[in-house]
């Protein structure tokens, strides 16, 4: 009886975790599916679901309107430029934070995550008045900067869970052998947190690859990142919903494909210390 | 080993740094537009500028609203990041005034300013200078379908009353089969249905403001705007047409979902291609309805160039802007892609063109730009210029709002008076803090 009532649990749970799953993921299945339509195709009602002639023009088009690679570039350095950034100075921050709080330890890690809330628009002219000042308009270090300063919050945060788990006893042993505060930080905290950092990285990366404020805001034609390629083919005053789809496509591909291959890490990073 | 390591952080920091050194060339200029099939399709033509000139152009297309986000920022802080910039007729005036824009008063004899339509001209200018040259130029009118209109048993005159058009939708409606009578936008935005409902609205002798710039929003003209169109959608119009904006309603129209659609003349182009419209063949114009107050309801839009002060390179951004906004271009576009794909509304010759005369939705096109007086938008007298807009800074984001309050309506959230309180009270408000009242 008991048997029967967790393999029925076991089924319920199944199929909704089924059913959310393929509801997340319908968005990006029709727009993979749009981008094979023509325009006409695109707006059918009812919608096309799959039979079609399916044709590549769109993704033709979209080669030969943008320089796709210029922009995926742009995307590769900011999101990976960023983040390297951003665990540099993380992790030793984390490291304070974790193993020697002192009494506003908590505060300054609930400010941090408040700044989070600040939308973004409210810092606009003042961030580019900076960038201005500085010639940083249009250039990927300025940008780098500015990703890994909007992302950081999250970073350490999550970081600092990671580190929370690992007994201190350990890292007072390593003290105790004589290691000296940046030898405890590289070669006995950062392997043993090395599931945690890895996505904390992953999932940083992510975030900077889908930014799409500072990033449109802050670019023109040469540091322009995957987002600003994907506005390009927005309209309001046309149907070129199948253009847009294929840009789009092109954009979340990479993304995707790393974060099908990285699904164990980032799961894992993100339950870790959920369950105790 | 660390040294190492850091030699290689530094390594990646400057690859990442390179960009901003990289190709700072004299004879390159940036130009910042929207993405509409005209605009693309000059961005493949680019090349032959560069050929003849020499001088080299970089596109920043980006999403319309997104795009004048960016272009304000840009200006506002000095940032310089554009040579041209493709703005509208709202901005326009009031940059221009600013001293924000290159006034474009030396552009050269083959040139022909004279030549662009006086309309146009006209919403470009500030004071009589012209700040920004049109690529096209629209209006908006009546698209509808021949065939249900004769199997209606009507006729559509070539200058509606709002009277017809709702007797017509009527008419056309049937919704067993999926067609409604009229589309028309509800899409909140104050250039979506907010850009509809005023010019409804000021041919119903309705305005935005008074002399003293008093919201009028309480005057009998708005409610019976507003309520005729509300009724009329209601009885005629296609379900949750609140969010229906002009890319809604132009599927609904090119799927043969709409009798008649009321919205931008570049529109025609669209649902007149029979690669993308199933109704291709049986698509008739007329101009935009009005009640006999003397006033229609269309509008007058024009994407223009325009050069931003700050620039280091004017010449070379007016020698794009006289090449891209020329008669040249225009026989260039002709020539390789056929009349009907030319950018419209822009200069009279296009017009005077018997060729271009051909093109079906060409002249009435026309009537529609030459119906629409933007100095002179309303029955009654008002202390602004904008048929669709009202010419101040503040504007943009008051008839966002009051939009919002005429979706609701639509959405059947609130009633016509509500909403009419509100928007007088959003209105009244807002200008009393910039300082007008």
């Amino acid at each position: 009886m008991a048997r029967a009532t967790t393999t029925r649990r076991k089924v319920i749970t199944t199929a909704v975790a089924w059913a959310i799953g393929l509801l997340i993921f319908f968005p990006i299945y029709w727009t993979i599916l749009t981008s094979f339509k023509t325009e006409a195709q695109a707006i059918n009602d009812p919608p096309l679901f799959f039979f079609f002639d399916w044709t590549l023009e769109n993704y033709a088009i979209v080669q030969e309107r943008s320089d796709y690679m210029r922009f995926l570039w742009n995307s590769v350095v900011l999101a990976g430029g960023s983040t390297l950034l951003g665990i540099l100075v993380a992790v030793p921050a984390a490291w304070s934070m974790a193993f020697v709080p002192s009494k506003r330890t908590k505060d300054i890690l609930l400010w941090m995550l408040s700044t989070k809330m600040l939308p973004a628009v409210g810092v606009l002219y003042p961030i580019s008045l900076i960038f201005v000042q500085f010639n940083l308009l249009d250039t990927r270090i300025g940008l780098v900067v500015v990703l890994m300063l909007i992302n950081l919050p999250i970073i350490v945060w999550m970081l600092y869970t990671y580190f929370k788990e690992i007994p201190v006893e350990i890292l007072e042993a390593a003290r105790m052998d004589g290691a000296s505060l940046r030898e405890e930080i590289l070669y006995i905290l950062t392997p043993m947190a090395v599931p945690g950092i890895a996505s904390t990285i992953l999932l940083n990366f992510i975030l900077a690859w889908n930014e799409a404020f500072w990033t449109l805001n802050l670019t023109a034609a040469k540091a322009g990142p995957l987002t600003a390629f994907i506005a390009s083919y927005s309209s309001p005053e046309g149907l070129f919903f199948a253009k847009l789809s294929a840009a789009s496509t092109m954009a979340i591909a990479p993304i995707l494909v790393l974060g099908w291959f990285s699904q164990k890490q980032l799961v894992r990073g993100l339950t870790f210390g959920a369950v105790k | 080993m660390l040294r190492k390591n850091a030699l290689c952080a530094a390594t990646a920091l400057s690859v990442f740094a390179a960009g901003s050194a990289f190709a700072d060339n004299h004879s390159t200029i940036t130009v910042a537009t929207v993405n509409n099939g005209d605009m693309i399709r000059m961005q493949g033509y680019t090349d032959q500028f560069t050929e003849a000139t020499g001088i080299g152009v970089e596109w920043v297309t980006l999403e319309e609203n997104v795009l004048r986000q960016r272009v304000t920022t840009d200006i506002t802080t000095k940032g310089g990041q554009f040579d041209i910039m493709t703005i509208g007729m709202y901005e326009t005036p009031i940059w221009g005034a600013n001293g924000w824009l290159i006034p474009l008063d030396d552009l050269s004899a083959e040139y022909d300013v004279d030549d662009i339509l006086p309309a146009m001209r006209g919403g470009l200018s500030h004071d009589g200078t012209l700040y920004a040259a049109p690529f096209y130029g629209e209006s908006s009118m009546v698209m509808y379908r021949t065939d249900l209109m004769e199997a209606a048993g009507l006729e559509m005159p070539e200058a509606p009353t709002w009277e017809f058009i709702r007797e017509a939708a009527i008419a056309m409606t049937d919704r067993e089969n999926d067609i409604n009578g009229i589309c028309l936008r509800g899409k909140a935005g104050w250039g979506e249905g907010g850009a509809f409902i005023t010019v409804t609205a000021n041919s119903f002798g309705a305005r935005w403001f008074d002399e003293d710039w008093n919201a009028q929003f309480d005057q009998p003209e708005w409610a019976n705007a507003l309520n005729f169109f509300v009724d009329l959608m209601a009885e005629a119009g296609p379900p949750g047409y609140s969010t229906n904006g002009f890319n809604e309603n132009l599927s609904l129209f090119q799927q043969g979902k709409c009798g008649m659609w009321i919205d931008a003349t570049v529109a025609a182009s669209f649902v007149t291609n029979p690669d993308d419209s199933t109704v291709a063949d049986s698509v008739g114009f007329a101009l935009a309805p009005d009640t006999g107050m003397g006033k229609r309801s269309n509008w007058l839009w024009a994407w223009a160039l325009a050069i931003p002060a700050g620039t280091q390179k004017e010449a070379e951004a007016k020698q794009f802007i006289e090449w891209a906004t020329s008669k040249e271009y225009i026989e260039l576009v002709a020539a390789n892609e056929g009349w009907a794909n030319v950018p419209p509304g822009a200069r009279t010759s296009l017009y005077e063109n018997p060729e271009y005369q051909a093109v079906p939705f060409a002249q009435m096109t026309l009537d529609s730009i030459n119906a629409a007086d933007p100095t002179n938008p309303t029955v009654k007298p008002v202390p602004y210029v904008g048929i669709q807009f009202v010419a101040i800074p503040e504007f943009a984001g008051i008839a966002t709002e009051v939009s919002q309050e005429f979706s609701a309506v639509y959405a059947g959230q609130q009633s016509v008076e509500e909403a009419l309180e509100k928007a007088q009270a959003i209105t009244n408000d807002a200008m009393e803090a910039a300082g007008y009242r």
